[in-house]
């Protein structure tokens, strides 16, 4: 048996040759050396909006040497919401996951803290406003990013011919293209006798009562308007106060003046209701406006949307923004801040603004002025004051200022629709108040 | 039951001779292999079902962040609530009610089909079939159209007779009828051919004899159709009932729970609260509440029929 023996020389050059590799190795780069992530994306209802988020991850992929898996979830029958909390309850699942308005707070204990990416962006592209903060942080911690694709103001759009005709109100004139608002009077007195002027005229408003999304938000910029809030910010029940009885008061007047099928409303309910031409005005981000450009271009030209009527309290606008979270449980952390980071520079926002037509809103002071609702139309500059390029409205979430986990119960139970329409029925103010009183105590649990 | 015996007996027998062979018998015996054969179905019901079961009876018992055990705390929580208590009440009148008018209906559809004549009665087998063959959350979408007030046919319909416009979905009164009257629709053709097959099981000669004692046809209805049918009926309502209770598509595509909560049931509501209201815990236990009511019955209509059973 022959048996090869290694000389010191061979035993020095072997271990010097096999440190270098290792040395050298991580700096050796392949295809995807940077490792692999998977974002789930919001599945964009604008036909082709997810080609430019597609292509905006992919060239981020190919230029970090990331490889990068995308699936786009639908937010149809809260089927995003179930990913979500699968996803939460199994530990596994995408790295970076779009959530809707309450869920970086719901699920806060498995997200990952991410002010290292978040106080960048702010100071690149503006601060951020109040609901965002409200909704994106805990205790000091960012929770989430928030993402353009999907956020929106669901704010009036008005047919601009039966507005003038029945109610004597140029919306045009009172929210000028390239200039601030002149809405002084634009109150929410002026919305009431609007609003009985279009109802008088066969042409009534098309604002929903039921128990989806886009009734609750009316209402809650509503009760804001106001300065009503069931809980307030330190987690207390101020259900019996004045302004929540103004609020109510406010309401009934207003339900008399909308359709009688107000209270079994969803949220295509308003659409419809715009698009067949049966109203005068809905509360909605310019999704029914693009779909009518499509359906019944006739009402699409006369649609423009604008800021919403001020109240006692103030203007304000119901605005739902979407975030990315980055799971605690996620692989590959570094990659998807840093994709988060890409995915929030100007460049990337206004790429979805205009893939998205101008539906989809950037949360950042900066970036509200962009080209796209400039030019979009018919009629052109529809959309110019979409996204609030003056701040003359407080953009807000209804159920806020209350703790989010507690305002997330009041809003998806629809408690400020129920009180409108209960009291709106005939239950006396007390035995409604009474009533919101017992079901936000239940809201309280933790 | 004489297999059983037998092998008992033989198992006794060689336990006492050959005590290192028991293994052998063991595994050669007719129910273990039985049981070895129906082992991948069992084991596929305990991840598919199983699993599932336990695993929410533990979320039940979890507080809403799902890190502390609060036992029966949920429930207790929920027994406090109006709007639980409504939520059970209404699952109860939208699931005894429609079941009771699928079965009605069921039963005269399944008498009108049954004295068709052979050769044509099979397309209308097929045609009354429909309803229940076309995936409930299609055909519920279309009668959400039929309901709608501004556009609907339904109201259109009507406004020829002077009637309307009803607030299908937007009324209390009418949007409960409304949920009822389309699982009543959708379900009502299982009755019809669960029914029929029981019809075509009645011999002949009991009619006969009847006919020959003078009964009428609501006495044949009464003393033949009906006793001959009680099991089937039993069982399907027991069936039925359990499927009705845990109905979600057809509320939450036609009223989502409202007006004012007033449609809500449980399945719907425990989606509003767990998945909607992030408190999974909360709404686990929402669906587990069901069990009770639906074990009570089940106890009651198997007890039933199995008394009938060894009557007969």
């Amino acid at each position: 048996m022959s048996r090869k023996t290694l000389t010191r020389r061979q035993f020095v050059a072997a271990t010097a040759m096999s440190s270098a590799a290792l040395i050298t190795a991580p700096y050796v780069r392949g295809a995807y050396a940077a490792g692999k992530i998977s974002i789930g994306f919001w599945d964009h209802w604008v036909p082709n909006a997810n080609d430019a988020s597609t292509a905006m991850v992919k060239a981020w992929g190919e230029k970090e040497k990331v490889e990068v898996s995308i699936d786009y979830i639908t937010s149809n029958n809260n089927k995003i919401q179930l990913t979500v909390a699968a996803e939460a309850q199994a530990k596994s699942g995408h790295d970076i996951l779009q959530m809707p308005t309450w869920w970086p707070h719901a699920y806060s204990e498995n997200l990952e803290p991410l002010n290292d990416v978040m106080e960048p962006l702010i100071k690149q592209n503006g601060d951020v406003n109040g609901t965002v903060k409200y909704l994106g942080q805990s205790g000091g911690k960012w929770l989430a990013v928030p993402a353009t694709p999907g956020s929106q103001i669901k704010g009036p759009c008005t047919r601009i011919d039966l507005m003038k005709k029945l109610a004597g109100i140029d919306v045009q004139e009172m929210y000028p293209v390239g200039g601030p608002p002149k809405a002084d009077n634009w109150t929410l007195d002026t919305f009431l006798k609007a609003a009985e002027a279009c109802q008088k005229g066969g042409f009534p408003f098309g604002i929903g009562l039921g128990e989806t999304t886009d009734s609750v938000d009316t209402a809650g910029a509503i009760f804001q308007s106001f300065g009503a809030e069931l809980v307030n910010a330190k987690g207390e029940v101020t259900v019996k106060t004045d302004a929540v009885r103004q609020a109510l008061e406010y309401y009934k007047k207003l339900i008399a003046f909308l359709p009688p099928d107000a209270p079994s409303w969803d949220d295509a309910s308003n659409n419809k209701w715009l698009i067949s031409g049966r109203g005068a005005m809905i509360l909605n981000p310019p999704s029914a406006w693009a779909v009518a450009k499509r359906d019944a271009p006739q009402v699409a030209e006369q649609c423009w949307t604008h800021g919403f009527p001020a109240g006692p309290k103030g203007r304000f606008a119901p605005y739902l923004p979407y975030f990315w979270g980055l799971w605690s449980f996620s692989k590959n952390k570094e990659a998807a801040k840093s994709l988060l980071t890409y995915l929030s520079q100007p460049s990337s926002i206004e790429k979805f603004v205009a893939a998205s037509g101008g539906y989809d809103l950037p949360a950042y002071a900066n970036m509200t002025t962009l080209k796209t609702w400039q030019e979009e139309g018919p009629p052109k500059g529809t959309l110019y004051h979409y996204p609030n390029p003056y701040n003359h409205q407080t953009l807000s979430i209804a159920a806020s200022p209350a703790p989010p986990k507690i305002a997330q119960q009041i809003y998806f139970q629809a408690t400020l629709t129920k009180m409108a329409l209960r009291h709106a029925q005939g239950e006396k103010m007390e035995a409604t108040l009474a009533w919101a009183e017992g079901e936000c105590e239940g809201f309280m649990r933790s | 039951m004489a297999d059983v015996v037998v092998e008992q007996g033989q198992a006794v027998r060689a336990a006492r001779a050959r005590k290192p062979t028991s293994l052998r018998n063991v595994l050669g015996r007719k129910s273990t292999v039985a049981f070895f054969l129906t082992l991948p179905l069992i084991l596929l019901i305990a991840l598919l079902v199983l699993y599932p079961a336990v695993y929410s009876v533990h979320l039940a018992t979890l507080n809403k962040s799902m890190q502390k055990f609060v036992g029966f705390g949920n429930f207790l929580f929920l027994f406090k609530r109006d709007t639980f208590w409504m939520v059970v009440k209404q699952s109860c009148i939208f699931a005894v009610t429609a079941v009771f008018f699928k079965a009605l209906i069921g039963f005269i559809v399944a008498h009108f089909v049954h004295n068709i004549p052979a050769k044509g009665q099979r397309k209308w087998r097929g045609m009354l079939l429909v309803p229940w063959v076309i995936p409930p959350a299609m055909s519920t979408l279309a009668w959400l159209w039929l309901f709608d007030p501004s556009y609907s046919a339904f109201n259109y319909t009507l406004s020829f007779f002077g009637i309307g416009p009803i607030n299908w979905l937007g009324d209390n009164v009418w949007a409960r009828f409304s949920v009822i009257l389309v699982n009543i629709w959708y379900g009502a053709p299982f009755f019809m051919i669960m029914y029929l097959a029981a019809l075509k099981s009645v011999p002949d000669q009991l009619y006969e004899a009847a006919a020959i004692d003078g009964a009428n046809w609501w006495q044949k209805i009464w003393y033949v159709t009906l006793p001959m049918m009680r099991n089937i009926i039993a069982i399907t309502a027991l069936f039925s009932l359990i499927v009705t209770f845990a109905n979600f598509d057809i509320v939450r595509i036609l009223t989502s729970g409202g007006p004012l909560d007033q449609t809500h049931i449980f399945a719907t509501w425990a989606f509003k609260v767990g998945i909607e209201g992030s408190d999974i815990p909360l709404g686990a236990s929402v669906s587990l509440f069901m069990v009770p009511i639906l074990a009570v019955a089940a106890i009651f209509i198997l007890r039933d029929v199995s008394k009938r059973g060894n009557e007969a």
